[in-house]
């Protein structure tokens, strides 16, 4: 047991208890900043890992941007009093989705056993990472040649979104 | 023990499962918005575990293509949501029966 598996088992249970807090709050308000508090964690298991670039930008998008979204609309529309929605749920659809999670989950677990045994061939291994500058350095030298086009969609994705999104949420004059 | 990327892989696939599960048993559909962020939220974890299992640095590029998508998901979804709050006054979704009968 070293420090790093100390840290991982400590981020991974915080992110995957507020993520089951998310599923069973009752405010959603409450949901929202159990969701944050796992971006958080999650954010902390990338910088384990060395994604130090993919780390940044959740904290920046994900609970900088989304999340703020999600409590301002959150706490603009919630009128009614907060009631534990899945206790209405009728039977069958909480049996249903009880059973589809379990048995998917089983079936993934399965498939995902060749991975535990998967030789890293790549070129780019933690130490190579720091010979060449760091994660960030490497990761937007390839973001900004070889995945170019990749990069330039995204930005066509979010204009999209942007004309979308003020569309629907104009008031129209009738 | 030693820390392997497949440990990330299992995190980022117990929390698809707590995403999914809540998709299909909640019924505000703010809490679903945020369910299906926490799906796209464990294939990233899974992207970046790949990315670390084959040391090559496609899955974390993968990872910040899916924050982008997911950031314009979660604008127009909740912009749909507002909308639909302006006609039925309501973001329970079993009460969305405009197309019944």
């Amino acid at each position: 047991m070293n420090a790093e598996i100390i840290a991982f088992i400590a981020l991974s249970t915080i992110a995957l208890v507020s993520a089951l807090l998310v599923v069973l709050r009752e405010n959603p308000v409450g949901s929202a900043f159990s969701l944050i508090l796992s971006f958080f964690a999650v954010a902390g298991l990338y910088a384990l890992v060395g994604a130090h670039f993919v780390a940044a930008l959740q904290i920046l998008v994900y609970t900088g941007a989304i999340m703020v979204l999600f409590v301002f609309v959150v706490m603009l529309l919630n009128a009614d009093k907060p009631v534990l929605d899945f206790l209405k749920t009728s039977k069958w659809i909480k049996m249903t989705g009880a059973a589809a999670g379990i048995i998917l989950l089983i079936v993934t677990g399965i498939a995902l056993q060749p991975a535990r045994t998967i030789q890293a061939t790549g070129p780019w291994s933690t130490e190579q990472l720091i010979a060449s500058g760091g994660h960030t350095r490497v990761l937007s030298l390839s973001m900004f040649s070889d995945h170019l086009f990749a990069f330039e969609l995204t930005s066509f994705l979010l204009l999209a979104a942007i004309v979308a999104t003020i569309a629907l949420a104009k008031r129209r004059r009738s | 023990m030693q820390f392997h990327p497949w440990m990330l892989l299992s995190v980022g696939t117990a929390m698809f499962f707590i995403g999914l599960i809540g998709v299909v048993v909640r019924r505000n559909l703010l809490v679903i918005l945020m369910c299906i962020e926490l799906m796209l939220n464990a294939g990233n974890i899974c992207f970046v575990a790949f990315s670390r299992m084959h040391q090559n640095l496609n899955g974390d590029l993968v990872a910040v293509f899916v924050m982008t998508v997911a950031a314009a998901e979660s604008a127009v979804g909740l912009g749909l949501i507002i909308a639909l709050y302006r006609t039925l006054k309501t973001v329970e979704s079993e009460k969305l029966q405009l197309l019944r009968d």
